[in-house]
This record gives structure tokens, sequence and C-alpha cells, in this order.
């Protein structure tokens, strides 16, 4: 027969806490825990006596002020009388603008010279060396400054357009001037107009959707939409029959007419830049201070994208590559449907992170002179009103909310490609 | 350790809070330097010269402060500023005092917490343009490309001044001086708009100043001074005393180069008598010794004698006084009575 002894009883004392294994390590992030939120209710404090002490209070009423301050590039309306958070609103949109454009042209160039530095032709190979080290070693800073400067000391006035035999002429069949001031370029103009839709009435967030852009985007995909069920049904009849229709002409067909059709009603003409004054008036004007921070930005970044996408092409096995040869496949299409498609599983994550770093390079923007948040916000509105505190605080607010879509809407991305195992 | 981090972090709180409360003229004092904002570099008001040394309108105020309260006119930390960064600093404890070009408004007085303690340069907005354009008012500028330096208030008279006049225009933002030159200079914008007396000494920096005129619209009051934080008129009253110690000497006839044998002896004029420190207890009053306005004289001069040598005829700038003259011959400047 067996004896049956109780456990010895637990008793607890304090000094467990420290001498026993089971509890010390709580004990610790405990106390460290503690010690972070003593940290940060001081520095709260700290700022808040300091302000005190300054006889100012944190208030957001000032967003509803006049902004007073011109913007020089709006995607909506907006003017002096203006009130600070429409201004605000107004560069943030030119803060998204610049980091689309940017982030789409880094990728493009980006897969373009990661793919071309590890071509077996010499000089491209160092060429593309030589672009990606140059890049990626110097300052973001000092390549948005020096584009900007090669466009204002290179390009011509607007004034050297003028008189009988002008030193500068219009280029592309007189539509396209290109200017130190930035290039104006032929503007689409729809004599028929439907006009606009207003969103948010008179509010600060108020915004205007041309029923113009809207008419053609449907028809163009309602287009793609028939052009795809007509692949479907080809690829149908191929699987029954063993022979593939000629449908190309369909498919073009279905999305070109009414895009052309819908664009006649609308009344669609080109409007051209002109000389007139002091500036070229009519057309779409894309400042230079635009340029020169997309064309940084996009080929700074670049030159990280080209490493990554150099990296993922090498992380595929050359067996992949060498099994597609010997199914009689050419190299561009062993590249594009063999090794992209398995590349880009290393490809994306730190792909994300080189987007958020562009999104976030762009407010270097007030270098140029470019009205993005941090110069709108977080640069004549945090100057007027003496808000500093709420300014940083919401400029904050806004790139992170920002960077966290771009990692929301990436992640997905990456889910949907990533390596489904079992 | 849970007790003793907590005491730490109230003792460190306790001696940050102990020297925010501190007088800044004790902690002057004891620093032996004076922290002065000035501009990156506007020629004749604040810049540095060929050999690194700061000179100008503006930095006289901060060698006058200086001479008075540390008694050596040389022991300045000149701190450039931006337009955006200046009050941020200022208001941060970076500097003690700004002499910045800084136009005296209501909502940096009462809003931003400034104290301006005068005007040593009475302003006013103005234009700009290259002569080949042929403008001569600024109401012809419809459409123009103005460069501006942003964050200060002439961005906001600018845009008050097209859109009263019904005229468009195409504003550059620009953070510094030398970039609006670059992309002034190189036909990138039409106008460059600032205080007509940062104009001055921006052509005068030209190669070809004859090429360019300033248009005789003014279209704002910039009345500039120095400034310092709200909540310390001890501090205040020094650095306006420091100011108006000059325009009270130019006004009274004392020179850098007399100050020297007045100081010595007293006078039959009882004011100069207060101000060199013979009379009364005008620098006990303010915290300062007796010779506190002597040094600031034989330092940097009076008003006159500073203008003079940094925008005047002794300059490359050549500004006339105008409005501010004294008072007594015609212009603006006056001191309230030494007393």
């Amino acid at each position: 027969m067996s004896t049956l002894t109780d456990p010895p009883k637990e008793s607890f004392r304090l000094s467990m806490l420290i001498y026993d294994t089971r509890y010390r390590s709580a004990t610790i992030q405990a106390v460290a825990l503690i010690a972070l939120m003593l940290g940060a209710a001081w520095l709260i404090n700290n700022t808040l006596a300091n302000l005190n002490t300054l006889g100012k209070t944190i208030s957001l009423s000032y967003f509803t002020e006049t902004a007073s301050y011109d913007i020089n590039q709006r995607l909506l309306d907006y003017d002096s009388q203006d009130t600070h958070l429409r201004a605000a609103f107004i560069g943030l949109l030119n803060t998204l603008l610049v980091a689309v454009m940017g982030c789409i042209t880094a990728t493009v160039v980006g897969v373009l010279v990661g793919v071309l530095r590890l071509s077996k032709n010499w000089i491209v190979a160092k060429v593309m060396t030589v672009y990606v080290e140059m890049f990626r070693n110097v300052p973001v800073l000092l390549w948005i400054v020096l584009a900007m400067a090669v466009l204002i000391e290179s390009l011509p006035s607007p004034r050297a357009f003028r008189g009988e035999n002008p030193e500068a002429t219009m280029s592309l069949f007189d539509s396209v001037a290109i200017t130190n001031r930035g290039i104006y370029i032929p503007e689409a103009l729809f004599s028929n107009s439907l006009g606009n839709l207003s969103l948010f009435g008179e509010s600060s967030m108020r915004f205007d959707v041309s029923l113009d852009l809207i008419a053609i985007l449907v028809v163009l995909i309602a287009g793609f939409f028939v052009s795809s069920k007509i692949r479907q049904r080809a690829d149908r009849i191929q699987e029954e029959t063993g022979d593939r229709p000629v449908v190309w002409w369909q498919r073009l067909a279905v999305v070109l007419v009414p895009f052309v059709i819908v664009l006649a009603v609308l009344g669609f003409h080109l409007g051209y830049p002109e000389l007139k004054g002091f500036n070229f008036k009519g057309g779409t004007h894309m400042r230079n201070s635009l340029i020169a921070l997309w064309l940084a930005l996009s080929l700074y970044t670049a030159a990280f994208i080209a490493e990554i996408v150099r990296a993922g092409i090498l992380a595929v096995s050359h067996g992949q590559t060498e099994a597609a040869g010997a199914l009689g496949m050419r190299s561009s299409r062993i590249m594009s449907l063999v090794v992209l498609p398995q590349a880009l599983r290393v490809i994306i994550p730190p792909m994300i992170s080189n987007y958020l770093n562009l999104t976030k390079n762009s407010s270097l923007a007030i270098a140029v002179g470019y009205m993005d948040i941090t110069g709108t916000l977080g640069g004549i509105t945090m100057n007027q009103t003496g808000r500093e505190l709420e300014c940083v605080v919401l400029l904050m607010a806004a790139y992170l909310v920002i960077s966290l879509s771009i990692s929301l809407a990436m992640n997905w991305y990456n889910n949907r490609v990533k390596l489904v195992e079992r | 350790m849970n007790k003793s981090v907590f005491l730490g972090a109230m003792a460190f709180a306790g001696l940050a809070a102990g020297v925010a409360s501190a007088g800044t003229l004790d902690d002057v004092k004891s620093r032996g330097t004076l922290n002065c904002g000035v501009t990156t570099g506007v020629v004749g008001f604040s810049a540095p010269n060929a050999e690194g040394v700061w000179e100008g309108f503006d930095v006289d105020v901060c060698r006058a402060v200086a001479a008075a309260v540390l008694g050596d006119s040389t022991a300045v930390e000149f701190v450039p500023t931006t337009p955006k960064t200046r009050f941020t600093a200022l208001s941060a404890g970076e500097i003690d005092m700004l002499s910045r070009v800084t136009t005296w408004t209501l909502s940096r007085d009462a809003d931003l917490k400034f104290t301006f303690v005068g005007v040593n340069y009475y302003d006013g907005q103005g234009f700009m343009v290259p002569k080949e354009l042929g403008v001569s008012s600024a109401k012809e500028l419809d459409g123009a490309t103005v460069c501006i330096q942003t964050g200060t208030t002439t961005e906001l008279n600018l845009a008050d001044f097209f859109r009263t006049n019904n005229i468009s225009y195409e504003p550059v933002p620009i953070e510094t001086v030398a970039e609006a030159q670059q992309q002034y200079l190189a036909g990138a914008c039409d106008v460059f708009t600032t205080d007509a007396s940062q104009l001055a000494s921006t052509r005068a920096t030209f190669e070809t100043p004859a090429d360019h005129v300033i248009l005789s619209d003014i279209i704002s009051k910039e009345p500039l001074g120095p400034t310092v934080r709200h909540g310390d008129d001890e501090w205040a009253d020094v650095v306006r005393w420091s100011y108006n110690t000059m325009v009270a000497a130019e006004e009274l006839g004392i020179t850098s180069a007399n100050v020297g044998t007045m100081s010595a002896s007293a006078t039959d004029n009882p004011e100069i008598n207060r101000l060199l420190g013979h009379e009364g207890n005008m620098g006990e009053m303010l915290g300062l010794d007796p010779q506190w306005a002597a040094r600031i004289l034989s330092a940097v001069g009076n008003y006159g004698e500073s203008f003079e040598r940094n925008l005047g005829g002794q300059s490359a700038i050549g500004l006339a006084r105008g409005l501010n003259a004294l008072w007594t011959e015609g212009g603006l400047q006056y001191s309230p009575p030494v007393r």
C-alpha cells in the first residue's frame, strides 16, 4: 500500500518575487513597465507644465480659423479664405500624389534596373551597378536639391519663349512647354461636360469629383469586364475543341469603341498651354518642385528596389530556369512566367518598407517648396498659429495613418502571392 | 527599486522645473554667453563677414545686450534661424532673444506669447522685379510667379494684396533668402517679395544690381524689432533698455568716439549723467552695474552709427534713414526718457 503524502503547503513570501524563478521574470517585466509609464507620465507632465508656464493651452480651435495663405499646387479648390483644416487637407493630397507617383515610378525603374543588373551584357550590368551605388549612397535630400537646381538652371524661363526669334520653343508640335517653372502639358477638356459631383457640401473636406471622369471609368471598366468574359469563352472553346478562336479584335473593340463614343459624346478636346503675360496659361502645369521631388524620390528608392529585385531573382533556384529552358521557353518568358512570380515572394516584404520610406521621405518636400502636408500643416499653419505641439502631433498621426494603410494593403497582397503550404 | 525609480523621477522633474524657473538674466550671467537668434544671412541685418564674424544692424542689438549684461560684446552665441524655426527656438528657450527682422503683430504678441521690446527698423513689404519686364506698379503683376519666404507675415500680406486687388499670382514658397535669390536670378520667378530693406540688401549682393528695380508700392507695415519670451519682464526690460540706450544716445549726441571721455567724468547734462551712471542708479534697477550703457555705446555706437555702418551710406546697401530717422528729424525713432 502506497502512502499518499500531501505536497508541501505553498507559502508565499515577498522575497520569492525576486528569488523564485517562477515569478522573477514577471516581476522584472512589471517593474520595467512601471518605469516606462512613469517616464512617459513625466514627459507629458513636463510638457503640460511648460505649456502652462507659457500660458498656452492645447486646443484645436485654430483649425477652423482662416488660413490666409495661398498654396500653389492644389488638387481641389482652395483660396486664402479657406480654413487651416482645408489647407492641411490640400497638403495631404499633395503628399499622397507625390507618394503614389513616386512608388509607381520607383517600382518600374527598380524592377528594370534589378533585372538588367543581372544581365550578361557587361556594359549594361556595370552601368546599372554604378546607378545603384550612386543613388543608394548619397542622401536623398541632396538628390532632391540637385534635381531642383538642374531644372531651374538648365531649362529656359518663360521669358525665353517671347519675341520674334525666341530662344526657346515649345516641343511636340507646340503642345508641351518645358520651362524652368515646370512643364506645361495639354489638358483634357470636355465641351459637353456633365459637371461635378460635390461631396461634403461646403465643409473643409469638400471634394468635387468630375462626372466626366466617372463616366469614362465606368465605360472602361465595363469594357474590360466584357473583354475578360470573351477570353473566358475562348478558353472554354479551346478546352472543348482544342482550337482557340481568334478573339483579339473583339476584345479590343469592346474596350475601345465605347470609350471613343463616350469621349465624342462628352466633346473631348485638348487644351494647349499658351504664353500669356508672365506665364503660360492653360494646360496642366506640373511644377518643377513636383518634378524634382518625384524624380529624386523615385530614382533614389528605385536603387534600393533594384537590389531587392536582384536578391529575389537570385533566390530562385537555377534549376527552375534550366527546367523552363528544357521545356523550350524563351529567356524573356522564363523571366516573366517562371522566375519573377517566384521571386515576388522574396521581394514583397522588403518592398513594403521601401514604399513606406518613400512616403516618409516626401516630407523633405519643403526643400524645393513643394507644399505637402509638412509644408502646410507642419509649416505655414504651425508658424502662423504657434500651435507647435498640436500641429506636430497631428502631422505624426497623418503619416502614421498613411504608412499603416500602405502596410495593410501590401500585407494583403503579400498574403495572396505567398507560397501556400500544407 | 520601485520607490527609488519614482523618487529619481521626482528629483529629475524638480531639477528641470528649477532650471526653467530661474530668470533669463541670471541664466545668461551664469552661462557667460548670450544666445541670440539671427537670420541665416541677410546682409546688413545679420550675416557673417569674410572672417566669419557676424555683423549687421540686428547683430548690433545682440552685441549691445551682451555688452550690458556680460561686459563683453563678443560673448554672443549667434544662432541662425529660418522664419519657420525662429519662434520655436525662442519659446523652447534655445535662444535668449530673437533679433531677426521679425515683424511685431498682435497675434505674435498675444497668441505666440512673445514680447516685442521695441521697433529697431520701420519697414514695409515691397517687390523686386527685373528691369527688362517693364513693370512699374505692383498692380501690373497679374499672373506673375512670386518667390516668397515661407513662414513670414509677407506671405499673408501677399495673399491679401492680390485678393483685394482681384489679380492672380503663383506663389513659390522658399525657405531661405539664398534659395529665393537663386530662383529669382534664374528666372524661375518673376518677382521676389519681402521687406523693402531686405530687398535692397539682397539686390546689393547681385552682380548687376542696376538690372533690378524695387517697385515703389509698399503693401504693408512691417515694424521689425527684437523679441523675447512672455513671462520674464526683468529680461525684457534689459533688452528693451539696451536698445533704447542706442536711440537715446544718438539723440543726446553720445557716440562711440566720445563715450570714453563722457563716462570718465560727469557732464552738465543730467540725462547723459543718468545714462552713463554718474547720477541715479539706472543700472542697478535693471540688475546691471552702473557702466552698462557706456559699454553698449563703446561697443556698437549709437543707433545712427549702427545704421550708417550696416545699412546706410557707409555700407553697400545704401538705405536712407527715412522713417527710421530720429523723431527730432521727422522720423519715428524715439526713446522713452531715461529717468
